[in-house]
């Protein structure tokens, strides 16, 4: 955040796991972006509980616990949860069916993204450029003659 | 980080040129590592005139060694070899666990991986100059690909540490360090990301000798990075960017083909007093494994390695593309043809003088490479040997290398110069030289 005034913008900070906290910072910061013309810095905090990324193991440089610990006390959907449940506005049978459907849906999205066919070889080479250069039409064509020639599969 | 740089100043020497010294004095007391592994206990002294392998580079003037021999067209010595390489022909095929005539008997040896050989040279750098750091992104707690595992509890956390995520900030953090005459090991995670370094590397660390007249200089630089396909890579992940940076005259670009030349070229990239950028084909950091010598040992750079003599056609290649061609010319050798396979090892400043007495005496060459085709550094390699060999060649240049698009993720195994297109550049070359 203290970046902000280094670029001469306006900032606030938010604990970006407090789903009213940020809709009120946000609505404040849109009211001066738009009042003043001027960009708002908004930094949402939050913690990251995942692996940084599928071949990531973050045990190895970071305790546990502490995610754990993470999890249980800042998770927005958990307090979330925990809110509207204070105030006995939490159906439970409604988040569960709207769960379930939710999850399903996904699932089906998935589904149809992995039934679609893998790109074909010409997608290797076209977007390259705008329209596809004398070079490249032949490298695709000696690839193509190679391909024949020792007949191997090719999608 | 500024307390690290503070604490570390204070043990950096006064002039930038004592690293010889240094040197000198640390292999007078060398001892092998017996620390990195449980398989070896013995400790022996291995003076330094059994260490270092062959000329080494920064021991003698490159630019003597070079114009030595490299435009000589004295064709009474055409096939006589430097005084560090036994005379051949010697024992063909590469086998990695065999001994390698280029690496005189270095003592016991360790079979260890890539990633491992690695880390082992690391640990020697760091335990033989007091003033070496290793830094990079997520370094400290071993890396994504291990190789600086077990450094930071072993030397410690002004030695061993996390830059943020700046490769401009770790290439110009290793300028500095090294002007000052200590020796920075930076680590960029993956060498397609080492293009935000580009203007520090390119426009300070090539030239800051030059610029300063000799006045200054960082050779303690040597930036290392995973690059080559990998299987899974796509385009930010399977990058070969060598090509951009020997178009760059200052630095020197190093590529280890495996485990057992990669500890002995890193030794000498990170001893070297000019920067060195140490490219590690990271398919290899698992799935190739070497007898490794245990010694603190030194592969010359600027010097190609002669993996397997032959008379019909001379195959150039390095890093990961080397296995590929070797399964290709064995397959060529069933049908006859006889492959003298280099790999060329250093790519700049490379080794012209050893493919040129190769290429005189078969005839025929064929660069293979990962890179895409279209400036990829087998073009340099064509046109310095069409200059050089003209009237002793019997059929064109052959590159065999990938196709001119962003490395692709799905069609990756027809994108690569794979073992099938180099064996039918071998035949196409031999037909061409009836």
């Amino acid at each position: 955040i203290s970046r902000a005034p280094g670029y001469g913008m306006a900032g606030i900070r938010v604990d970006g796991n407090d789903v009213f906290a940020v809709h009120a910072a946000v609505a404040e910061a849109r009211k001066l972006a738009l009042e003043t013309s001027a960009p708002v810095m908004i930094e949402a905090m939050t913690y990251r509980q995942g692996h940084h990324s599928t071949s990531d193991d973050s045990s190895r440089y970071r305790d546990v616990d502490e995610v754990q610990a993470a999890q249980d006390v800042t998770d927005p959907l958990i307090r979330m949860d925990k809110f509207l449940s204070h105030y006995g506005w939490m159906d439970n049978n409604a988040v569960t069916s709207i769960g379930d459907e939710e999850r399903a849906a996904v699932l089906r999205a998935m589904e149809a993204a992995e039934a679609r066919p893998t790109p074909t070889l010409e997608s290797m080479f076209t977007d390259v450029y705008h329209e596809k250069p004398p070079h490249l039409i032949r490298q695709e064509k000696e690839l193509r003659q190679h391909l024949v020639k020792h007949n191997i599969h090719h999608h | 980080m500024k307390t690290t740089l503070q604490r570390s100043s204070r043990r950096l020497l006064p002039r930038a040129m004592q690293r010889h010294d240094i040197m000198t004095s640390c292999c007078k007391s060398l001892t092998t590592s017996s620390f990195h592994n449980d398989h070896h206990q013995q400790q022996q002294q291995y003076p330094l005139s059994t260490v270092v392998v062959g000329r080494s580079f920064h021991s003698s003037s490159f630019a003597a060694a070079y114009q030595e021999a490299a435009y000589n067209n004295d064709d009474d010595n055409e096939l006589q070899t430097s005084s560090s390489y036994p005379p051949f022909p010697y024992e063909s095929s590469y086998n990695p666990t065999k001994p390698d005539p280029d690496y005189p008997s270095l003592g016991p040896t360790t079979k260890l991986n890539l990633f491992q050989s690695i880390n082992t040279a690391l640990q020697l750098a760091l335990s033989t100059d007091p003033t070496t750091i290793v830094f990079g992104e997520d370094v400290a707690f071993g890396g994504v690909f291990r190789t600086s595992q077990n450094l930071r509890s072993e030397f410690g956390a002004h030695r061993v540490f996390n830059t943020p995520l700046s490769e401009n900030g770790i290439a110009g953090m290793a300028i500095g360090y090294a002007s000052m005459g200590g020796t920075a090991i930076g680590e960029i995670q993956f060498a397609d990301y080492i293009f935000p370094a580009m203007d520090q590397i390119v426009n300070e660390m090539a030239k800051f000798r030059y610029r300063s007249g000799n006045q200054w200089s960082c050779g303690g630089v040597t930036l290392r990075a995973p690059c080559g396909a990998v299987g899974h890579g796509g385009l930010y992940h399977s990058q070969s960017p060598e090509a951009y940076l020997c178009h760059t005259p200052g630095l020197v670009v190093v590529m280890p083909r495996g485990p057992r030349c990669a500890k002995g070229l890193l030794l000498s990239s990170v001893r070297c007093k000019d920067p060195v950028i140490f490219l590690e084909p990271k398919i290899l950091y698992r799935s190739a494994v070497e007898e490794v010598p245990d010694a603190d040992y030194e592969i010359p750079l600027g010097k190609a390695e002669i993996m397997q003599h032959g008379t019909d056609v001379t195959i150039v290649g390095w890093g990961a593309q080397l296995r590929r061609l070797q399964v290709a010319t064995d397959l060529a050798s069933k049908e006859g043809i006889s492959c003298e396979l280099i790999d060329l090892r250093t790519l700049l400043p490379w080794d012209s003088d050893t493919i040129i007495r190769s290429v005189k005496k078969t005839g025929k060459l064929i660069v293979s490479h990962e890179a895409p085709i279209t400036c990829g550094f087998g073009a340099e390699i064509a046109a310095t040997l069409q200059q050089e060999c003209f009237f002793h060649l019997e059929a064109p240049i052959q590159r065999v290398a990938g196709y001119d698009t962003p490395f692709p993720l799905v069609s990756e195994k027809y994108y690569l110069p794979d073992e099938t297109k180099n064996l039918d550049a071998i035949r196409k070359v031999m037909e061409l030289a009836k």
